[in-house]
């Protein structure tokens, strides 16, 4: 037995086999080969299948977002075929005997310094598009790495560390547990494990041996035991099958109302991230979706989603919530969560950078798709839309012209839709600064906890280093919540929680004493909450 | 060999989706076609040297085809020239 700890972000027991997830080696090595003709050969292979790829991408392009928009792909097969390209990968191949990834790199490398080096911004940029080309010709040299789980049993989940992009594909039905080298307590894996409720574990050193064993994931000590004795399997076996009825002692609470002691009500709603997570919001009966993430309709295609996929998306949803509120979040994309087809640029700090209602500010066409799908769904049941990463009234003003027009074009059409309510998301510092007068703008604020406390703390949430720093009740937080809730409601705002925070049962009685309308967290969280509610007695 | 001088007038010059466009056309053509900026000659048909001319509003373009269809050649990029560039 081998016993490895690291830091718990979410408790429970996990028992299971571990599975390895490998994202492949992307660096690229220098081998020397003696068949160049075969290396020549395998370039040839390569470009033709990216160029295929690339067409693929192309054509859907077209259908969606235009011929403009789509040329982009276009431009890039060009380049796959330019003969400068293609001689100098295939000199130096034949010149220097050389793997053909090695060739493709340098040669990626040369161009793309030739062009970063000219003195016109836009051209610059064009430094990118070779590396893209020369990166997307690389992966399909290597092959396909290991990163859809194909174990026909749930296995403990095993990386480095997963992006939001990587996450978003994974079966979750397959992960009992994930356990990472890097990411911090508050990374996306983190979030993605306690919305799941599974135990998950960060900063865990690990060997590649340990694919295939059997392990048990202990959130509780913060530690995993491969290969574990029968002594300590049959008492985490024991922990486990405690949790379970704890849970099912929750599940009395369905049903039963949001209420303390002295009367004081408050909504719990829960978060969502796709549409196979409302199952979990009705079994947990939420009283509503209180942040329905709408980036997974981007992060899980290969290209823009159209219209009608998003239509169909948001009306599933509304249709199974049967009248309940739904708070759809308009496109937060950017920073930490990146989508190749938005060829979004590199950025120094990414987290204050082009996104979320900056992108689609600037890019109406993605955010008008987006918002005539929500207005559509609207009419087979109670949404309402919130707009994230809000900085100003102007951008509120903007958005509003923005919906004016969406509706108008929508009447002409004919099409019918419901009231759908207007709110924004507070995460910014500005925000909450100017709070009383964006609340003469919308119907409601939701805070989002998460980015606030970064921005105000200046403090990176992905930065494993500084979880000694973070402190998530910092007092500037709290005063900042007890502010937003004083100002929206002077102006008949209803006042929401959405990040991490409202699931915080420790914060849950300062919540109601602020006066907070609604709380929305992960849906395993909702009947938790509503158990610490109906023990609080704000007459105390 | 056939050969003309434009002066680009578009704000954004030949950037990559001109210069695509622009490759494509040559493409469709036998002859040998280059593009010169400040007395360096490339081959109009390969996107990579197009692109790193680096032509911008104002400047001068030397197009210059050589070949069974030069004449053909020179129109249809003369054409393309003054509705794109």
């Amino acid at each position: 037995m081998e016993i490895k700890t690291g830091k718990s972000v979410f408790a429970g027991i996990a028992i299971g086999q571990i599975y390895i997830f490998d994202k492949g080696d992307k660096t690229v090595r220098r081998d020397k080969t003696t068949d160049f003709q075969g290396e020549i050969q395998r370039f040839e292979t390569a470009r033709a299948t990216a160029k295929l790829d690339l067409q693929t991408l192309y054509e859907k392009a077209v259908k969606e977002v235009g011929e403009t928009n789509a040329m982009i792909f276009e431009v890039h097969q060009m380049m796959l075929d330019d003969l400068d390209y293609i001689e100098a990968v295939m000199h130096m191949i034949e010149n220097e005997m050389v793997n053909a990834e090695y060739a493709v790199a340098m040669t990626g490398d040369n161009f793309s310094e030739m062009f970063a080096a000219m003195d016109d911004d836009y051209m610059k940029e064009r430094a990118a598009d070779i590396r893209d080309i020369s990166n997307r010709v690389i992966s399909v040299l290597q092959g396909r790495s290991k990163t859809e789980i194909l174990s026909p049993v749930p296995v403990i989940l095993i990386a480095d560390d997963l992006a939001p992009s990587e996450t978003v594909q994974l079966d979750k039905s397959k992960v009992l547990s994930f356990v990472t080298r890097h990411g911090s307590t508050n990374s996306h894996t983190a979030i993605l494990a306690r919305t799941m409720n599974i135990p998950a574990l960060v900063g865990v050193d690990y060997s590649e041996e340990y694919d295939g064993k059997l392990a048990i994931v202990d959130g509780y000590e913060g530690c995993i035991y491969i290969d574990p004795t029968h002594e300590i399997l049959a008492a985490k076996q024991a922990i486990q099958l405690e949790d379970e009825h704890k849970k099912q002692l929750l599940l009395d609470l369905r049903g039963k109302e949001n209420v303390t002691l002295d009367g004081t009500k408050i909504e719990i709603y829960a978060n969502i991230g796709g549409i196979a997570d409302v199952a979990n919001v009705l079994k947990n009966n939420a009283g509503g979706i209180g942040l329905f993430r709408s980036e997974f309709l981007y992060l899980e295609a290969s290209t823009f989603p159209t219209e009608e996929e998003q239509f169909s998306a948001y009306k599933m949803v509304a249709e199974s919530m049967a009248g309940k509120k739904v708070i759809i979040r308009t496109l937060d994309i950017g920073a930490d969560k990146q989508v190749d087809y938005f060829n979004l640029d590199k950025e120094e700090n990414p987290a204050m950078g082009y996104r979320a209602i900056r992108i689609c500010l600037t890019q109406k066409d993605i955010f008008k798709t987006q918002l005539r799908a929500i207005y559509r769904a609207s009419y087979y049941g109670t949404l309402s839309i919130m707009y994230p990463m809000i900085i100003s009234v102007k951008e509120v003003l903007e958005i509003k012209a923005i919906v004016a027009q969406v509706k108008q074009e929508l009447d002409q059409q004919g099409i019918l839709y419901g009231q759908v309510e207007q709110g924004i998301m507070i995460e910014t510092p500005a925000a909450v600064m100017i709070s009383d007068l964006l609340a003469k703008e919308v119907d409601f604020f939701s805070i989002g906890t998460n980015d606030l406390t970064q921005y105000t703390l200046a403090i990176d949430r992905q930065n494993e280093k500084l979880d000694a720093f973070y402190d998530s009740h910092h007092e500037a937080i709290l005063r900042m919540i007890k502010l937003v809730v004083e100002n929206g409601h002077k102006e008949g705002c209803w006042v929401g929680i959405c990040g991490e925070l409202g699931s915080d049962i420790t914060l849950t009685e300062t919540f109601l004493r602020y006066g907070v309308d609604e709380l929305s967290v992960s849906p395993s969280f909702v009947l938790k909450v509503r158990e610490k509610v109906r023990s609080l007695d704000l007459r105390n | 060999m056939k050969t003309f001088d434009y002066i680009i007038t578009d704000n954004e010059g030949i950037h990559a989706r001109p210069a695509g466009m622009l490759v494509k056309l040559a493409t469709t053509f036998t002859s040998k076609i280059t593009i010169g900026k400040d007395g360096k000659d490339v081959d109009l048909k390969r996107i990579l040297s197009v692109m790193s001319l680096g032509c911008k509003k104002g400047h001068t373009i030397t197009i210059t085809a050589s070949g069974e269809d030069e004449d053909a050649a020179i129109e249809a990029i003369q054409l393309f020239l003054k509705e794109n560039l």
